[in-house]
């Protein structure tokens, strides 16, 4: 079995406490929350951390809450929790979606929501269903607490707006009236990563799009967003035929590249089709019509 | 580092790399071989065990992660009652081959029954998605959760009979 | 759920009924029947003993540094840094082995493949250099110390390429080799073929390939060798599926004496024909424990057990079928490109380069067959025999069952129609294929309409009809296989002049307890279980009552061991031999105790009885007792009935089934959803019907992942694409159905039971099914497997992948 090199281990107590330790060891120090991604990709020894800071311990950073007016998801929370949050379901079922086709079962009791965003695997889901929504992350170093939209926090491929010294410690999303949200993706098999993947949030004055967030992922969407898909359908009507139109303005501009989960022409498609459906059901769930 | 880890009921102390995997603490070093592992990648599930009462892969947890925590493994599963309902079930229903992934099997779906003592052979198929099984093709695995699931419920007919 | 039928007399629509195994009584007769297996008493608990489960004193861990290039020369190996680490004990390169004769180990297929390379890599992934640490950590950590200096070369990958004009050497190390070629061989008549194809109304062609795929048991392969330095003698755990083989194997290989090695395989985490071979990791321990006098465990990880242990299948097939216009078949042909990869390892008959693929006429009445097989090298992994293939018969079958459906399609013809028309019908067993195959026994249409019963089929057709109007995508795949299990006999069949047969012997102790020692080895076929049962069956002592011993080979018998769905074929038959050598004892030893002649005692419900006096009777237990003690024996016994045999058998068995899958096709992702898997088996008589089913479902998991997700490509440079789980994608219970099997049961005439084999039929018999019902799904006259959902998009816009490339 592979395993990985040797490193230094610290157990954070606190986020202050993280963030000093993340100071003090400097640029090949890693954290390590649930480890699903870092884990595995040490045993490979393509990731070679010379110390790990647990912050397992860290109770400040868990929990789901309505915090002023916000569904706030904290950094530890881990995959099976969100899946399982009533809260979620009640006003973000895009984040269930997600949640529901995230690695595994035994994995998502492990996995977190700040490792998988921080992680910023090109093909994550919740990277796209936050973009979708619209989200919020809030960021602490050492001078304080900022935060980030979703669709700024991703820098490129493994990479994020998060610094050396610096922790996500909660995901924001605002919570507004009118709004229905789906996820929708295609993988090889239960628990791979998306071949492609689409999320759609719709918040409806009417039939009117009053605003509309659409992530994709795995299709080399800028940001994981389309905003032009977006834009053509904010303040238009919400119709099956512009929903379709919206998909194939998502489809013209992704730049997927291909490997074995499909080529090029295939992701592109999925882009379009994906975006299509999710939008279709977080209307029908916005409307409160979903079969 | 030294770490104490709670195996089965039992404190353990040992001194190990920060390195060390879990699976690899509780094969060598408590020679509780009864958790295998088959890759190398968190996506075979054969290392499964519960971690404070959670399934979890044991070959992407750290040892040092677990110190101060409450495992359970395959040699937990028995108790002085004798064998688990989990572990009867797959014997009556035939739900293991070669073995080789069945000690994880079993100790996601004894969690999954903790959780939903009534599981459909969706909430069963689902639960066990994340775990590979080359031999049986699962069927008799569902049988098998299903059995144990209905030797709980009808013990728990006869408690509630004799407390009636 | 379960369909039995075993009198001959359908009940169309019988509704599926789960059988729950039952607990055989402590009451005679025992023997067949469904009962739990003695072996999972261990298991459940977490006992059993696999090879990485075992810790020998002082013993230290092996690790393989391997090729990153698929074809590369080796300039310079540095290993100092490596062998300063303070916790590596011996560092082994190829220039080390060479010194011992050791560098290169034969094959099982006339060849040779390097344990460590000494002069080329030619595969990515292939053995460079072993290190011998404390722990298995620090060995890992050693080979990242290790500095070889490549020198790339260009790299044959794709197989169709292999023998152009000026295609990289691969073996230039065989003297005199100019070019990719390993073999031509041929089976059938080619001039009959040719003539009936001439003269046919219709022919249908179609070009397949069977993609590599991989085995991948949850375990690894792994091997624990330890030299005892006083008495010489070398006791080697390893995961193999054939011991006795292995063993003489490294007699050869070693030039040590065959009695001082012992070769012990514990619990088998799954096998599936990935531990026939003997890998180099293997050999390398072997060295690492004669260079540091202590044991030397080795285990692969799972990059490695896909990179570099055999993979399976990897045929380029153009296969033709003909038939009268009213679809009568009358002629196949095919011509194969193989690819063996690097070294020509397939494990195999030595006698048939192409295994067994010759069956390939299959189920039906055809007149002529003929097939020409190409082996080529290319710069992959070595293998192509394993995975539950009974010798390519995998192969073989995909290709009959895809040409049928081919051929239906164009013609529109209905595809079970077809198949019922020309299946060989059951006054015609034994049966004599085109391709010189005696069939032993079936009855081919009572097992295909039973299939379709169960299935409803004309129903789904209606279904699917109406869905076609809808725009939804459904489809219907059929397939029916015939099986040859059971090799030898030794006269054809051998593996490095070793003949396939297979011994047992069965010691029966004074208290009536028996021991049977096998030569098989079981990877959780239940072999303890339905072993013990067979001898329950002929002697009438409790299964509980009789230990299975395995291997080992100081305590077994010879014998090739356990693959290609031989066990109960091979050492079944061996048992019951034995069992009957038994009982012939008993029966005099019997007669001397009830005082009459052996010619006056029935065998009854396992006792010996006077016949016409059901009082004057005893039991295997009684007559072992008297067998050792002070009764005076008649001529012919000498004490105790403990007896061996050796079973050569007189022909294959051939279990055959009709499978039928039904698939939805989600049109605007291509994703493939099965929905349904109707099994019916005829493996012939069963001994343990649980273990059966539990088999044939494990095999219809496997038809599911080979048709939707298993690849294994590599790009143009050779690098493996499917080296990790991540990539190499394994069915989970969420892709499969609820299995729906049924059974027909038509005893094989030459085998002492009337069982046939059974492991591998549903992993031979459900790839065509569920590609068969994709393609009906889509309307596609043909695309290879895997179909994931980006290949079936691609496929219903005429625009399939090669699966066995890199996607670009």
């Amino acid at each position: 079995m592979q395993v990985p090199a040797q490193f230094d281990y610290e157990r954070a107590t606190g986020v202050r406490h993280a963030i000093a330790l993340l100071t003090r060891y400097g640029p090949e120090s890693r954290l390590v929350a649930g480890g699903h991604s870092l884990i595995p990709m040490m045993k490979l020894r393509i990731a070679n951390p010379e110390t790990l800071i647990d912050i397992n311990d860290l109770d400040e950073l868990t929990g789901i809450s309505i915090t002023d007016g916000a569904l706030r998801i904290g950094a530890m929370v881990r995959h099976a929790e969100l899946l399982d949050s009533p809260l979620a379901v009640e006003h973000f079922p895009i984040l269930v979606d997600a949640e529901r086709v995230i690695a595994d079962p035994v994995v998502r009791n492990r996995g977190t929501i700040g490792g998988s965003l921080c992680q910023a695997d090109p093909s994550e889901d919740l990277s796209a269903a936050f973009t979708a929504l619209h989200a919020v992350a809030v960021i602490e170093g050492e001078s304080g607490r900022r935060e980030v939209p979703a669709r700024e926090f991703h820098t490129g491929p493994y990479q994020t707006v998060v610094g050396d010294a610096e922790i996500l410690v909660e995901v924001r999303v605002p919570i507004r009236t009118g709004s229905g949200s789906a996820y929708e993706k295609v993988e090889r098999r239960v628990g791979d990563w998306a071949v492609a993947a689409g999320g759609a949030a719709l918040w409806l004055d009417g039939d009117t799009v009053g605003e509309v967030g659409i992530g994709l992922t795995a299709v080399g969407a800028a940001h994981f967003c389309a905003p032009q898909a977006e834009d053509f359908l904010r303040g238009g009507p919400a119709t099956e035929e512009r929903f379709a139109e919206a998909g194939r303005i998502a489809a013209e501009h992704v730049r997927p590249t291909a490997d074995q989960r499909g080529p090029e022409d295939y992701k592109r498609h999925l882009a379009g089709e994906l975006t299509t459906r999710a939008l279709r059901r977080a209307a029908a769930r916005a409307r409160g019509s979903e079969a | 580092m030294q770490i104490t880890v709670t195996v089965n009921g039992a404190a353990h102390t040992r001194e190990v790399e920060p390195r060390l995997l879990l699976v690899h603490f509780l094969r060598d070093e408590l020679r509780l071989t009864g958790t295998h592992w088959g890759c190398d990648t968190s996506n075979c599930g054969v290392c499964v065990v519960q971690l404070d009462g959670q399934p979890v892969k044991s070959c992407t947890v750290l040892a040092v992660m677990a110190d101060g925590r409450e495992v359970r493994t395959v040699e937990g599963l028995a108790g002085a009652a004798g064998l688990d309902p989990v572990q009867q079930g797959f014997s009556d229903k035939h739900g293991l081959q070669c073995g080789f992934c069945t000690p994880g099997m079993m100790m996601t779906c004894r969690a999954l029954l903790d959780r939903n003592p009534d599981p459909s052979d969706t909430e069963i198929r689902v639960a066990i998605s994340g775990q590979i099984c080359r031999c049986t093709g699962y069927e008799n695995i569902v049988r098998s959760v299903r059995a144990a699931a209905e030797m709980e419920r009808a013990a728990r007919v006869e408690v509630e009979e004799v407390q009636a | 759920m379960t369909t039995t039928d075993t009198t001959g007399v359908d009940a169309p629509g019988t509704a599926p009924t789960e059988v729950a195994p039952t607990q055989v009584c402590a009451s005679t007769p025992m023997g067949y029947g469904s009962m739990r297996r003695k072996e999972d008493a261990r298991f459940i608990r977490g006992q059993g003993r696999y090879l990485d489960d075992i810790a020998l004193p002082g013993m230290l861990h092996g690790a393989i540094l391997r090729s990153p290039f698929a074809h590369a020369r080796i300039v310079s190996i540095d290993t100092s840094a490596a062998e300063a680490h303070p916790k590596v004990k011996a560092v082994i390169t190829g220039e080390t082995l060479a010194g011992l004769g050791l560098a290169w180990m034969p094959t099982l297929s006339h060849d040779v493949q390097a344990v460590l390379a000494t002069d080329k890599v030619r595969f990515q992934g292939q053995e460079v250099a072993f290190v011998v640490a404390e722990d298995r950590y620090a060995a890992r950590d050693a080979l990242g110390l290790i500095e070889v200096d490549y020198e790339p070369l260009d790299a044959v990958i794709d197989a169709r390429t292999a023998l152009d004009e000026g295609a990289p050497v691969i073996r230039d190390d065989l003297d005199g080799r100019t070019d990719n070629h390993i073999f031509d061989w041929e089976a059938g008549d080619a001039a009959a073929t040719d003539d009936v194809f001439a003269r046919a109304d219709v022919v249908a062609e179609c070009d397949m390939l069977y993609p590599r795929v991989h085995p991948a048991p949850m375990e690894t392969c792994g091997s624990i060798a330890s030299m005892d330095p006083v008495t010489g003698k070398l006791v080697v755990y390893t995961t193999t599926q054939a011991p006795h083989a292995h063993r003489t194997v490294y007699a050869l290989v070693a030039g040590l004496p065959e009695h001082k090695i012992q070769i012990i395989a514990p619990d088998i985490g799954g096998g599936f024909g990935n531990k026939v071979g003997i890998y180099p990791g293997y050999v390398c321990a072997v060295v690492g424990t004669i260079v540091t006098g202590v044991p030397v465990k080795w285990v692969e990880d799972r990059s490695e057990n896909l990179m570099a242990t055999s993979f399976a299948r990897d045929y380029h097939m153009r296969g033709e079928i003909a038939s009268t216009k009213d679809g009568k078949l009358l002629g196949v042909r095919v011509k194969v490109l193989a690819d063996h990869g690097a070294f020509n390892g397939t494990a195999q008959p030595s006698k048939m380069p192409a295994g067994l693929f010759h069956v390939f006429s299959g189920s039906y009445d055809i007149a002529a067959a003929h097939c020409q097989v190409t082996g080529v090298y290319t710069n992959k992994a070595p293998g192509g025999v394993a995975y539950a293939c009974s010798f390519r018969i995998t192969e073989a079958v995909y290709l009959i069952e895809r040409l049928v459906d081919v051929l239906a399609r164009d013609q529109g013809w209905d595809p079970a129609e077809l198949r019922m028309k020309n299946l060989v019908q059951p006054e015609q067993f034994p049966y004599t294929t085109a391709l010189g195959w005696e069939y032993d026994s079936g009855d081919y249409p009572r097992t295909l309409q039973k299939a379709l019963d169960i299935a409803g089929y004309a129903e789904l057709r209606r279904e699917q009809a109406e869905k076609r109007e809808r725009g939804e995508l459904m489809g219907i795949g059929i397939s029916f296989f015939t099986e040859a299990v059971g090799a030898g006999p030794r006269k054809t069949m051998d593996i490095l002049g070793l003949g396939m047969a297979d011994g047992a012997e069965l010691r029966v102790h004074p208290t009536g307890k028996a021991v049977l020692r096998l030569s098989c080895m079981s990877q959780g076929q239940g072999h303890s279980t339905t072993f013990a049962q067979i001898v329950a069956q002929e002697l009438g002592i409790s299964p509980d009552d009789i230990e299975v011993v395995q291997g080992d080979t100081d305590q077994t018998p010879f014998g090739l061991g356990t693959y290609a769905s031989r066990s109960t074929p091979v050492s079944g038959a061996a048992t019951v031999m034995v069992a009957r050598k038994v009982r012939e004892r008993a029966k005099i030893v019997a007669a001397a105790m009830l005082e009459v002649s052996p010619d006056d005692l029935e065998w009854e419900k396992g006792r010996f009885q006077v016949a016409g006096d059901p009082s004057a009777s005893a039991a295997i237990a009684d007559i072992a007792m008297a067998a050792h003690s002070d009764l005076e024996l008649p001529d012919g016994v000498e004490g105790h009935l403990d007896a061996t045999c050796v079973y050569n058998p007189p022909n294959l068995t051939y279990p055959c089934g009709a499978y039928i899958c039904v698939v939805d096709v989600d049109a605007g992702t291509g994703q493939v959803k099965v929905r349904r898997f109707i099994a019916v088996d005829d493996c012939g008589v069963r001994i343990n019907p649980m273990i059966v089913e539990g088999q044939v479902h494990g095999g219809l998991a496997d038809g599911v992942g080979m048709a939707l997700m298993q690849l294994m490509a590599f790009d143009s440079d050779g690098n493996h694409l499917g080296a990790s789980f991540m990539d190499y994608l394994l069915p989970t219970a969420m892709e499969c159905p609820s299995w729906e099997l049924g059974e027909t049961v038509t005893p094989s005439p030459h085998h002492p039971i009337g069982a046939k084999g059974v492991g591998e039929s549903a992993t031979v018999g459900s790839p065509p099914a569920v590609v068969n019902a994709v393609l009906d799904a889509i309307g596609v006259r043909h695309a290879d497997m895997p179909l994931t959902p980006a290949h079936v998009w691609r496929a219903m816009r005429g625009d399939p992948i090669r699966t066995d490339l890199a996607i670009d």
